[in-house]
């Protein structure tokens, strides 16, 4: 382990922690297109986990097959294995939809739904047969994004009414109102201004007392800032031009910025490349 | 927060429910399929017996009188081919004149104004611009031509025809002129080009698969009217061959819909009756190739751009 | 010209770029095309006008009575209320059968049907299938509902004329269905999917809600179609007299079930083939009620989309 470090990220190197996910030779292909190759990576509880690289590197890709959201794209394919807590999550008793209650997702661009900002929230517990309590779910979802305060007055109105900030942490309490234990970010803060991004980075770091994240990010700063671990994305090009990703290092985010074991990283880290 | 296994199999009773929508859902879709089977057996089914029941000959006869075993399909496709051109005529320079406006000159408040109007006049059902053709179109504009245009006339009619698809063509058009970037617009004006050099050279052959898929469009709509031409084409019952404009003459809609009109006495029996189904197939068959080929020319369109 | 002084490059360059020399072609082709669509527009005027001169007496001199009486051979009793009431019940058919498959089936190939070859030939069909002539679908009618189940339609019924006009319009339905279905950001599904809701979940809850305005507005706009339609009723065993018995009753259900049955858009053809002057004068009548209901149905159509514009 690397001594220069001296002051690890909380828990940074603890590596006792247990495995929520266990991806092993994962490979995405669309169609023809092998999106990602040979992908290995360990995401430990109450962590924040970053998947950072140049775009095209498949670091999306990763994400979504955290939570199979890629079974939504035709013609996916998904090769390898995802162990969740021990299950495989490309097993044939596996379903989808219970796979989505409890890994939640975050998206690039907010995207509540055109309803009410309590409706928004109450969605997923509803549909998951929710019938007493809602308002508490609600209440306590909006606390945790730390909305509450900004909307509580106002919960029968429209979510397009909020700001480009509030609408992504009401995404995120709608996210946590389904009682996930892990939350997938893809590049929750890329169309926030820079005030609206340092918010959703602290509430990451309070959420991940009570879940587990992982998010993909295509800033070096915000990786360094918020995660624990950190795994390098990159592109490589084949002699016929396809365009594959790959994982070049995955480790502690400390180590990794400091004193990255691999060149690609140095590169990419210090700007010379991306 | 759990470490223990999580249940990730789901609920069986949401999955049941989940397919059997699917199941509706899709049989709704294939549905649609049913249909076209259906149109075609009905047309081929009674078509064929048509065909079997008269002598071949009579296909080339002395022209279109059902009742009395004449079916010269000469007489009642050079009509429809007569009626087509005369709304061509019509609605081609109308059609594109409009769209041309729309898209390039028009003022967006004009446009607002004028652009749901067109669509009030795609609103007007054929019924309604049939009586207008017999009433107005016959003594206002064909009678001012030819003096000695019949009451009934297949030009009215055509006319009208004409009036009927210049919304559509209008519209084809109009979509197909502004999907063309602006880029090549804005190229066209950096070269010192005026305005009307940019259309007339630029935008209009940029468009023009779009445009021609719109005349065929167009076409395969008049060939298929049927309500117009029964009002105000005239020669119920049958017709000979001509080539004036001026004269009344049965188209092959012209000809199902006045043996629909007497189908009451001839139902069933005979293959007066059946010749309705007969001609039915072609229509089906002619106004197909068109949509297909209109079809075609759009897609090569929307490849380019 | 006394004055010899050589002229500057200033001058020469603003002398090039001035002058907006009329451009006689240009002027000439605004003028052409703007006349273009200003025919089309004179047209739809005429012709509105023109029925409005030549109908008018009628409904001036007969009144509500117009629209409330029955088909007569006499043109100074005649009425429309069989018309006006079998368009009522033709459009009940479109409503309940066109409406609900036509939806269906657009859900079905926007959000279920994966990109195979069944579901691109379904595709291709039913853009063919909008562009068959109004009237083969008046032999299918006749062919199938009013022939071959003639036992359970009860043969040339308003039965069969709806479910003809109801078939006539389902790939219409299907298009403006589809169109709106598409219309729909994909963000919205794979929020929905992303807390866990199943397709048929996020299609109930948040896709269709957005989707609905369009959905409904297409949907008034077809049956506005419908109601003008008249060529496949011909076929499908609309009554073409000048004269036929009333249902006993009043109601929308007695000239339903009633044996016997036609539309206003069959009254304004068949008075248009009558030679007598008077059925002049009342064909424009029937053609005037026609084309207001027409404009009631599409401002309804405006009014709610403009509604729901404003809603969201």
């Amino acid at each position: 382990m690397n001594r220069i470090d001296a002051q690890p990220t909380s828990g940074a190197s603890d590596t006792d922690r247990p495995l929520v996910f266990d991806v092993q030779g994962l490979n995405v292909f669309y169609g023809d297109f092998h999106a990602v190759r040979d992908v290995e990576l360990p995401v430990r509880q109450n962590e924040i986990t970053a998947l950072i690289g140049p775009s095209g590197c498949g670091k999306s890709t990763v994400l979504r097959s955290l939570n199979r959201m890629n079974d939504l794209i035709p013609d996916a394919r998904v090769e390898g294995q995802v162990a969740y807590h021990g299950v495989d999550l490309y097993g044939p008793e596996v379903d989808p939809v219970q796979v989505r209650r409890h890994i939640g997702m975050v998206f690039q661009k907010p995207n509540p739904f055109p309803k009410s900002i309590y409706d928004n929230v109450a969605f997923g517990p509803k549909i998951a047969g929710v019938r007493s309590g809602l308002d508490d779910v609600v209440e306590d979802s909006l606390k945790r994004a730390a909305l509450w305060d900004e909307v509580k007055g106002k919960l029968s109105e429209s979510a397009y009414a909020l700001s480009g900030g509030q609408q992504q942490r009401l995404c995120i309490a709608r996210a946590i109102a389904t009682r996930p234990d892990v939350i997938l970010m893809d590049e929750p803060a890329s169309a926030l201004d820079p005030i609206a991004t340092l918010r959703i980075e602290e509430l990451m770091f309070e959420l991940k007392e009570d879940y587990t994240i992982v998010v993909v990010t295509h800033n070096m700063q915000q990786a360094a800032r918020v995660s624990d671990r950190t795994a390098f994305f990159t592109v490589e090009v084949g002699e016929d031009g396809t365009r594959t990703g790959v994982l070049v290092e995955f480790g502690d985010t400390s180590t990794m910025f400091t004193n990255p074991s691999r060149k690609e990283t140095e590169d990419y880290i210090t700007g010379r490349f991306g | 927060m759990t470490t223990t296994t999580p249940d990730l199999t789901g609920d069986p009773a949401r999955h049941r429910k989940e397919r059997r929508v699917k199941m509706v859902m899709l049989a709704a879709g294939v549905l649609t399929i049913v249909v076209s089977i259906a149109i075609v057996l009905s047309l081929l089914s009674e078509a064929i017996s048509f065909l079997t029941q008269i002598d071949l000959g009579q296909l080339w006869a002395k022209g279109w009188f059902p009742r009395r075993g004449r079916f010269d399909l000469r007489t009642i496709i050079v009509h429809t081919l007569l009626v087509t051109a005369v709304a061509m005529v019509v609605a081609v320079p109308l059609g594109m004149g409009a769209a041309t406006y729309l898209s390039e000159y028009a003022p967006r408040t004009v446009r607002r104004v004028l652009k749901p109007l067109l669509e009030v006049l795609a609103g007007i059902p054929s019924v309604v611009l049939g009586f207008f053709a017999l009433t107005w179109i016959t003594p206002n504009v064909m009678r001012r031509i030819w003096e000695d245009t019949e009451l009934f006339n297949m030009g009215a009619a055509g006319i009208a025809v004409g009036i009927l698809i210049v919304p559509l063509i209008a519209s084809v058009a109009e979509d197909a002129m502004r999907a063309v970037p602006d880029a090549l617009r804005e190229a066209s004006y950096g070269l010192g080009a005026r305005r009307r050099h940019t259309t007339l050279r630029v935008v209009l052959p940029a468009a023009i698969s779009g445009i021609t898929a719109g005349f065929i469009l167009g076409a395969s709509r008049a060939v298929g009217e049927t309500m117009i031409v029964a009002i105000a084409a005239g020669a119920s019952g049958g017709s000979l061959l001509t080539f004036k404009i001026t004269e009344g003459g049965q188209t092959m809609t012209g000809a199902m819909a006045s043996l629909a009109i007497g189908s009451d006495q001839i139902a069933g029996v005979g293959a007066a009756f059946q010749s309705l189904f007969f001609v039915g197939l072609l229509l089906f068959v002619f106004t197909l190739i068109l949509n297909v080929a209109s079809e075609r020319v759009i897609r090569r369109f929307r490849e380019r751009y | 010209m006394t004055n010899r002084s050589v002229p500057t490059t200033g001058d020469l360059v603003a002398g090039a770029l001035k002058g907006r020399r009329l451009d006689v072609g240009g002027f000439v082709l605004v003028v052409g095309l703007l006349l273009a669509l200003l025919i089309s527009m004179i047209v739809l005027v005429t012709l509105i006008a023109d029925m409005i001169q030549q109908g008018l007496p009628v409904l001036a001199e007969r009144g509500w009575a117009f629209v409330s009486t029955p088909l007569s051979p006499d043109a100074h009793d005649a009425g429309i209320v069989q018309g006006i009431m079998g368009s009522l019940g033709l459009m009940l058919f479109v409503v309940v059968i066109a409406f609900p498959v036509g939806v269906a089936s657009a859900i079905y190939l926007e959000e279920y049907a994966p990109d195979t070859r069944l579901t691109r030939f379904i595709v291709a069909n039913v853009r063919n299938l909008a562009g068959v002539p109004s009237i083969v679908y008046g032999l299918l009618g006749l062919a199938i509902f009013v022939k071959l189940l003639g036992g359970i339609t009860g043969g040339r019924t308003l039965i069969s004329g709806g479910l003809t006009l109801a078939i006539l319009v389902l790939p219409i339905m299907i298009i403006t269905a589809s169109e709106a279905l598409r219309a729909v950001p994909m963000a919205i599904r794979e929020a929905a999917f992303g807390v866990g809701a199943t397709r048929w979940e996020v299609i109930r809850y948040q896709v269709l809600p957005v989707a609905t305005p369009a959905i409904l507005t297409g949907t008034v706009l077809t049956i506005a179609r419908a109601f003008g339609e008249s060529a496949p009723l011909l076929l499908s065993g609309a009554v073409l007299s000048l004269f036929f018995a009333s249902p006993s009753g009043a109601t929308l259900w007695d000239f339903v079930a009633h044996e016997k049955y036609t539309a206003l858009p069959i009254i304004v053809f068949n008075w248009a083939r009558q030679p007598q002057k008077e059925f002049v004068a009342l064909t424009a009548a029937a053609i005037v009620v026609l084309l207001a209901i027409l404009l009631l149905v599409n401002a309804t159509a405006i009014v709610l989309r403009d509604r729901f514009e404003r809603r969201t």
